[in-house]
Order: structure tokens, then sequence, then C-alpha cells
């Protein structure tokens, strides 16, 4: 039986036949039972308690201002700041912190009376495309568990992926929330940079980093997508654009829509498999009544280069705060320096290091210009090809991801690594929204389909992947079900 | 300074020019932080207990420009004579510090909200033009307490971070300044148009506005610059004088033994009267400055900044002019009533109660002032007040009472307050001016003191004086001292 | 470029980042390989473009000068991991 979206949850809940706290149970339940994928970093348990008791009042009493996630589970990444509620960023140097303050997205949920049962596992600080740089162990992807989930939101993506429950928050840098909904058969959507407020996001880097939901469904992605996003005081760069209401968006179809496939994202590079389900993907779009037509984005083959400067520069800054003064981790040497250096050295994981450095690098004296300078420029060029791009098309869609989930250890070197998101970061860099769905398999696991909208188009982006969902039922396919654990209860 | 030491600093200067640079931070005075909402004003506050997740560098916050801080950078711009460019942007400047959150500072480096400006003052009859390379904003740091007050020994410090994040205006001045005495009159001329203008409290014992320097010396006639020593630690305008005389004399005798300067930074030690050389930081420091990814660029359009200079208050010259155009005060009375606002305030005050303008700067610069620096009180929060003083001026004018009476009552009411005219009234302190009873006390007095008449009748203009004072013990103090002089004069022929 | 050993130092200095010798060796070659790929961007021509200052294309986004509470002391020290009295505890800073 398909686990349920978080639209039948919502009626169910209302016709009466479950409760939020019963909800929360049976999704507390189900992730203990994959304990072994390691998704789960900690539960929620008694924000999960006071939530669901709120929600249930507010159902009880005055269900018309019951909003459609109220009573319902979900799980968030560990980046994003819950008052009170231990948030590590996957890392070591945060172990045991507790902001005291809720993020603006998160506050959202909570005020729409959803109800969060677990901090899920993701890459060191967002670092990463496989899961395998938390300091808390790797990730497994419930299709295969030696294989990874994709990172960095790794956890948020299998847990959605193994029907634990309807829906979770993840973040998208480079490719944070696409890459992994790609590589574990789930929707997972990137907003429009400014979209969704940063305020209470553990930054990676500042002008890349989005929140976003992962679902089963594109409704409920859409869902989520209306309770957290707009403008945030507390944030500057969210936008005071006003959100378009995107459910309108659902259900028009893509007749006489535009398409466009950037030919420097299926030359070359993609695995067989890949290659195959997304053509299958293109026929079916065409047969649903849009267009497809080639464009070209040739700036994108500097777009890793790109990335690689931009976000670790700003990530170089932006973790400078772990210091062990105010918060977090401290390893105690008599002087000062010693206790920088020891604490950073020891608390941050070798991606982080790495990317910490590429940044001080990139942005030290003599090399700004020549790497940093030049970086913001190129990214210019990128944005200006995908608004030249938009010019003539609707939407691009082509594949999320060249490979599909890779086995655990298979990708050392950190090059190969950040391969893995050279059709998902240039997204990122000209500030796009962003989907990826479920469109077929290659030997056995999952491939997902890419759709890029022009800025602040994001119900256009919705709008596509919906009428793809409904054409097709890839997203209704499960893992295999892991058998219940020995002594654990239910 | 020593008198050797001086004579050393003029003879230097005659072979040597000085070149000097002054850089001003001063705190606005806002009522929230830079980039978050915790009030600006920490002084007093208990430690850690004006913070909030944004200016404590916590995960995940964000900063939000304070509106205020950018019109008050602006006002601030516009009456040092600026140009305000159209884009300008915040930069991170980045650090490790225990005093800085982030481990990055929000300052502005190649866009700044303004520059190329100038601030023009008379110094010994001259007039000095210094220019001004730039205003912008940043945000304050932290504040650090070392074990032992000394940070070179220091085994641990503490950290504050009430100041964290207070907006703070950095004024950079152009190396226009030759001499010590123009560096401190630019400073005061600064100083005192900040305060003008609203923008800061000027207070240097609480470090709302700091200066440090850089000087550099050459052989006067020379175009070369000499090497760049910079100054800090000054916490007043007279350190500031003092520390680049001193600077002048260690950096000449350097130079006249043929030695090269060090180019490093030197803390002014007020004990030692002398600049010690901090020890060079053993990593240099690389800013490794980048445009603040988390907020927007400034867009200053014309229409912003007319308004900005629309709402610009008086600036102290404007005043000076106007007191002297509008009260007939003469150019020096203007200058010193106008040296501080207040005085400018409780001037116009007082005029505005019906008090003459040369009467109301002749107290103000005078027993006024005293009173004000000796019970540290200034006249605005006086017992007495400006209301009390009008008062009491008024009753001078009028000569109701005499002038030692006047100052008498002054004292006694300055800091307890009291209205004066009651206070006359009751204690019957009206001035004694009926001629008919003075000349019978002045006829007493005369008959009581032949000695001190027969000198002043022998020539010794103090002896009246003398005569004078019995007059004044016999009325408590109260005779018009103007007539009794008179009717003295009279009696005795001269 | 070839990135040297006193450079990869340099650099985790400037970070803060006590690293061992083994770890400046292997991210010394790392980096090296990465850079080398990031080099790529020199051929781009970029003589008619600007930087991108903001993706977002936002301007003056500032707000009113207003005061809103601010944390109690306790919980602005309730992270601290080296706390004296209710000041935040570091050890010597050698300058």
């Amino acid at each position: 039986m398909t686990p349920p979206t978080a639209s039948e949850l919502a009626g169910l809940l209302r016709s009466g036949a479950t409760t939020p706290q019963d909800l929360a149970a049976r999704a507390r339940a189900d992730l203990k039972r994959i304990s072994d994928l390691n998704a789960v970093l900690r539960y929620t348990d008694s924000l999960a308690e006071r939530q669901a008791e709120r929600a249930a009042r507010t159902l009880a009493e005055v269900p018309e201002r019951a909003g459609p996630l109220c009573g319902i589970p979900f799980a968030y990444k560990d980046v994003l700041c819950v008052e009170g509620v231990e948030t590590t960023a996957g890392s070591r140097i945060l172990q045991g912190h507790r902001p005291p303050y809720t993020g603006t997205a998160l506050r959202r949920l909570l005020d729409a009376g959803a109800v969060p049962v677990a901090v899920t596992n993701c890459d060191e600080f967002a670092m990463g495309s496989s899961n395998e740089n938390s300091a808390f162990g790797p990730v497994g992807n419930p299709w295969d568990p030696g294989r990874v989930p994709g990172g960095s939101s790794g956890g948020s993506a299998a847990v959605v992926a193994a029907g634990a429950v309807p829906y979770s928050l993840g973040t998208d840098t480079g490719g944070s929330i696409r890459q992994p909904a790609s590589l574990c058969g789930v929707t997972g959507f990137k907003p429009t940079y400014g979209r969704v407020s940063r305020y209470g996001l553990i930054a990676f880097a500042s002008s890349l980093d989005q929140i976003g939901p992962f679902a089963r469904s594109v409704a409920d992605v859409a869902g989520v997508f209306s309770a957290i996003a707009g403008w945030d005081a507390m944030d500057s760069t969210s936008s005071p654009t006003p959100v378009e209401p995107v459910e309108d968006q659902l259900g028009r179809g893509i007749e006489g829509m535009r398409l466009g496939v950037p030919h420097e994202y299926v030359a070359e590079g993609l695995e067989p498999g890949v290659r195959a389900a997304i053509e299958t993907a293109f026929s079916e779009l065409e047969r649903l009544g849009a267009t497809l037509e080639e464009v070209s984005l040739p700036t994108t083959e500097a777009g890793l280069s790109t990335y690689y400067i931009i976000a670790p520069a700003e990530c170089s800054a932006n973790l400078a705060r772990m210091d062990g003064v105010r918060f977090g981790l401290h390893i105690d040497r008599p002087s000062l320096t010693d206790t920088y250096l020891e604490t950073r050295g020891n608390g941050f994981g070798p991606e982080v290091k790495r990317r910490i450095m590429l940044g001080t690098y990139a942005l030290s004296s003599g090399y700004y210009d020549a790497y940093y300078r030049k970086a913001q420029k190129v990214r210019t060029l990128i944005a200006d090809e995908f608004d030249r791009a938009f010019a003539t098309v609707d939407a691009l869609v082509c594949p999320t991801s060249p490979l599909v989930a890779f086995a655990r250890g298979a990708k050392s070197d950190p090059l190969s690594m950040y391969l893995c998101d050279v059709l998902t970061l240039p997204v990122n860099l000209a500030g796009l929204p962003g989907i990826s769905v479920p469109c077929g398999f290659s030997e056995g696991l999952p491939v997902g389909l890419q759709v890029i909208g022009p800025r602040f188009q994001d119900g256009v982006v919705l709008r596509v992947a919906h009428a793809y969902e409904r054409a097709t039922s890839w997203h209704a396919e499960q893992p295999p079900v892991p058998p219940v654990a020995s002594g654990a209860g239910s | 300074m020593s008198a050797g030491a001086v004579s050393g600093l003029t003879e230097l200067m005659q072979r040597y020019e000085a070149v000097i640079g002054l850089e001003v931070h001063g705190q606005l005075l806002t009522e929230s932080k830079m980039f978050c909402g915790c009030s600006a004003d920490y002084i007093g506050s208990p430690p850690n207990s004006n913070t909030c997740p944004v200016c404590l560098g916590m995960p995940g916050v964000l900063p939000v420009m304070n509106r205020k801080a950018i019109e008050y950078t602006v006002r601030t711009a516009l009456a040092l004579n600026c140009e305000i460019p159209e884009h300008s942007k915040f930069d991170r400047k980045n650090y490790f510090y225990p005093d800085l959150p982030k481990g990055y500072q929000i300052s502005q480096y190649d866009m700044p909200m303004s520059e190329h400006g100038w601030l023009s003052f008379p110094v010994d009859g001259e007039e000095v033009r210094c220019g001004i390379t730039r205003v912008h904003l940043e945000e304050d740091t932290g504040t650090l307490q070392h074990a032992g007050d000394i940070l070179q020994q220091a085994r641990s410090s503490v950290v504050d971070l009430n100041r964290a994040g207070v907006p703070l205006m950095e004024i950079v001045g152009e190396p226009d300044l030759r001499t010590p005495e123009q560096a401190r009159e630019y400073l005061v001329r600064l100083r005192q148009i900040l305060v003008y203008i609203g923008v800061n409290d000027g207070n240097l014992e609480q470090g709302s506005f700091r200066c440090d320097a850089n000087i550099s010396l050459r052989h006067r006639g020379s175009a070369e610059l000499g090497v760049k020593v910079e100054i800090k630690n000054m916490n007043s305008f007279r350190a500031v004088q003092r520390a680049l005389e001193y600077e002048i004399v260690r950096q000449g005798r350097l130079l006249d033994q043929g030695q090269a300067i060090a180019q490093e930074t030197r803390g002014w030690v007020e004990a030692k009267g002398a600049t010690i050389s901090q020890r060079s930081k053993e990593y240099a420091h690389d800013y490794r400055y980048f445009p603040e990814p988390d907020l927007p660029p400034l867009q200053l359009t014309a229409d912003f900044v007319e308004r900005v200079r629309a709402g610009l208050p008086e600036l102290p010259q404007q005043l000076v002019d106007r007191l002297q155009r509008d009260h007939g005060l003469s150019a020096y009375d203007a200058a010193v009533i106008s040296a501080e606002i207040e005085d400018a305030r409780a001037f116009e005050a007082l005029v505005g109660a019906g008090v003459a303008a040369k009467s109301a700067a002749n107290w103000l610069m005078g027993d006024v002032a005293r009173l004000a620096r000796e019970t540290r009180l200034p006249l605005q929060r006086s017992g007495l007040g400006i209301t009390g003083l009008a008062a009491l001026i008024g009753l001078a004018e009028r000569g109701r009472i005499n002038g030692p009476t006047a100052k008498a009552l002054l004292e006694e009411l300055y800091v307890q307050g009291g209205d004066p005219v009651a206070v006359v009234e009751a204690r019957g302190l009206g001035q004694v001016s009926d001629e008919a009873e003075l000349s019978g006390i002045v006829d007493r007095v005369i008959a009581d003191n032949p000695a001190a008449v027969s000198d002043f009748q022998g020539g010794k203009e103090q002896a009246l004086q003398r005569l004078v004072g019995g007059v004044m013990k016999a009325t408590r103090g109260r005779a018009d001292a103007r007539l009794v002089n008179q009717l003295l004069r009279e009696r005795l022929g001269r | 470029m070839t990135l040297s050993r006193d450079q990869v130092a340099h650099v985790a200095m400037l970070a803060r980042l006590g690293l061992t010798e083994e770890e400046m060796e292997l991210y010394r070659e790392q980096l090296d390989a990465i850079l080398a790929h990031v080099d790529r961007l020199q051929q781009v021509d970029t003589s008619q473009v600007v930087e991108t200052a903001q993706i977002g294309g936002l301007l003056n986004a500032w707000r009113d000068d207003e005061r809103r509470p601010c944390l109690s002391v306790e919980a602005a020290l309730a992270n601290a991991p080296k706390r004296r009295g209710n000041h935040f505890e570091v050890g010597a800073i050698q300058e």
C-alpha cells in the first residue's frame, strides 16, 4: 500500500479517521524501523507532542482555521534551527548546540500546526552529494542501503522515500534537495532564491542556499512551499514580491507549453540508464502536449568552477563563527589561537575543511580578482544565458543527476563527487526555481527529471512537474519495506 | 612634556615636516544596533544583557540594516562636504578575534557611502583645510577585559558582547595635517560637528568617539612621504596632541641618527607619556574582503540625499554666524558659546526668556561655565536651570540685587535649585540703593576707619576697597557697589 | 598550478584550522587538483560582463530603527563552553 500523502492525511484527520498524536506515533515507529539507514539524528518528541496536541485542539474546535498541514508529521534537516532543540548541522563542532531561537520557515510550519517528529541526518554543514560527510555516520538509500541517498539532504530524502513521513524539509545550495530526490525516487523542490527566508538556516553559501520540501507528490510539495514562502523581515535577501498562489498552477496541464532541453545537460556524461529514462520522460512530456526544443547554455561547463569558488568563499566566512567561544565544541588550550586551531581542526570534517581552505584561498590577497571576482562574472554569464533561454521557452527540462545512486565509498576523490552536481548547481548560481520528480529506474535505482523555471515562476515549475506526475506512476513506486527490526518497538 | 623635550620638538619641527592623518570612529545615536533590534545604548548594561542571536553571531542568523544609521552617515557626510555615490555596499572584513562574534565584521571596503570631503578650521589665525577621504558605516565589536588589564600578559580574557553590532561610523581624514595642534583642532571641530548634527554624543571617555592617528616625518621641502606609524589608544584630545608630539621627537631623533623608522603600530601609554611598539602580529592580517552576500547593496538616490540634506541640523559655523548676525555677539564670544551645543542652546533659551545677549553670554562663559565644570552638571540639568538663571540675571539687570549677591545666589541655587525672586524676597536680599540710607552708612564707615581714609586720601587706591568692604558688611552685602563707590569718593574728595 | 605546503599552511592559519602534517599533504594534493579544474574559469571571456552583486536584484533592504526585546543573559550564555560569571571566557590572546 502506498504511504499516504500529506493531502490524504489531511482528509483522514478531518474525517476523524485518525488523530495528530496517532500520526506522530506511527511516523516515529516507521522511522525507528528504518533506523539502519541512519537517516534520523534525533527525535523531537516533546515538540511533536505539543504540536500534535495543539493541532488536535484546532481540528476539533476551529477546524476552519486548520490549514492543510495541521496535525501532519514531518521531519527536517539538521541545519534548521528550532529553539531548544539540538541542531548540529551534521557536525561535531555543534554537538549539543541548542539554538536560542526558531528559524522562520520552521516557525511558519509550527504556526500552521505541523508536527515535527525528527531531525534528519545530512552532510556536514550541507557540504556533500552523498551524505557520507556527516560526523554522525553516512545515510543509506532506502532502495539499496549500501548505496548513497545523495546529499547533502540525504536524510530528508530517505525518510520520505521510505514512507515514514509524508514530507520533509531540506536545503539546496548546489543541488542538495534535487539530487537526493532524484537518487531516492521522490520529489524535491528548490524555490527561487529569496522565496523562502534563510533566517534560521545554518548558512553554507549565503547567495545560493534555499530551504525546500521533499514529498512523494507535487501537490504536497506545493502545499509546503506555500506555507513557508514569502518575505521575512529577518532576511534581507528574502523577496518582497508577493508569492503567487501556486495551487492554481496544478492541474492546468502543459498543453501548448514550450519546454527547452539544454543541449549541454544531455549531450554527454549521463549514465546510459539515466539517458534512457530521461528520453522516455521527454516523450511523455510531448505526449502531454508540450513542445520540446533544444536550447544552448554554453557556459554550463564553467558552472562547476564558478560554484566551487563562490560557495567555498562564502562558507569560509560563514563558518568562521564556529570558534569555540560562544557555543559549540571547545577544545581548551592555554592560548586562544591554539583553541581556535584545535577546536576547528578537530570539530570540522575533511570536506568542510577542504572547502574552507578553498574559499579562504580564493579570497586571499592576490587571488581575489582571479578567483572570486572572476567567478562572480562568470555567474552573470550563466544567469544571463538562462534568462535568454526563457525568452523563448517557458521552462527547461533535463536530468537532475547524471548518475543513479552509487555505492558508499565509491567516490573518494572530491572532484568526482563535485561532478554529481553539474546539472543542478547552475540553477543555484542563477537563483532559479528547480524541481526533481521521479521519472524512471535504471538497474532498479531511481532516476530524476529536473524542471527549471524563470526566477519567481515557481508555479510554472510545479505545473510542469505536476502534469508529468499525473500522467506517470514513478512517484508511487516504493522501495522494499525493511523487516521490523527485532526488539524495535512500534 | 619637559622643557627640554619641548625645545627638542620645536627644533625638530624646523627641520622635519610631520604628515598626519586621523581616523575617527564614532558610534551613532540610533535606538537600535546596526543589524538587529538590540538597544544601541549599552553603556551601564550588565555584561551580555543586551544581545540577541543576531549580534551574538549564532548559527543561522542574518543581518538587517538600520535605516537611521544610514541616514545619519549620509548626514555626517554632507556636513563634511562629501560626495555621496548613488551605489554603495557592505563587505565582510574577515579575521578572528574573540570580540568579533561572526569571525568577520560587516563594513564597507571599496564602495563606501561617501568620499572626497573636507573640513576647514582656523588654527592660530591660519585657515587649515583637511581633506576627508571617506565616511563609511560598519558595526562595532564587543569588548574584552584582560585578566590583570594588560593584554600581553593576560592568561585569560572575558568577552562582553553588549556593544557588538552598535552602528559605527568611520571617518578617514587625508594626511593633510602638519602639526599636533592642527590634529587636535581637527578632532575638536569634527567632534563638535557630529554632536551638533545629533549623530554622536562626542564622549571620548566612554568610547563613543575614538581616534587613531597615522604620522610620518620628512625633511622640510621634500615631497616624498616618510614611513607611516600608526598610533592607537589615545583617549583624549590632549593625549592625541601629546602622542603626536612624542612621535615627532622620537622619529626625528631616529632620523637624525640615520636610523630607519619601523612601519608599525604603537600604543600611547598615558602614564609613561610615550608610545610603545605593539609587537607586530604574528600573522599579518589579510582581511579577504568580499561583498556581503546577506545584504543587498544600497542605492542612495539624489532624492534620498536631498531629503537628508533638508533635515540637516544647523552646523557650528552656521550658528556662529547667526549669533553674530542676530545677537550682536563678538566673533570670540560666538565661538566660545558655540563650542558645545548645549551652551549654544542655553544661550538661545536665555535670550528667549528676555535676557540681553551680551549678559547671557557673559554669565554663561563665566560663572556658569565654572560651576558646570565643578559640579559636573550642565546648566540644563542643574537645579537652577535655564528659567532660574534667566530670573536671576533679570534681578541683577534690573538692579534688584547687586553683583556679589547675584553671584552668591548662583552658587547657592545652582545645584539645589530654587526660585531666585522668591529667595530674594524671603531673605530681604534686595539691593540697597537708596542714597539716603547708604549715605548714612557710608558716613559711619568713614568715621570708623580713619586709617583707611587717610591711606586712600594719601594716594593708595586699594584702601577704598576696605571702605567699600565695610559698607558691604554693614549692609550684609546688599549695597549697590557702584553707588557706594560714588558716595565714598564724593565724601573723601577723590 | 602547484600549491606548496607553505601556501596550504598559510591558508590553514588564516582559517584557524589546525592540521596535521598528513592532512596538510592530503589537502595540498586535493586542493591542487580542484584548483586545476577551477582554473578553467580563466578561459571564459568576461570582458563585457559585470560581476553579480546579488542574484536577487534587491536594493535598500533596510528596517526602521526600532528596539526589539533581546535575549536574557542566561539564554545568551546558555551554549557558552567556557563562562566566567556572565562573560564568555577565552584563553591567552597573544597579539
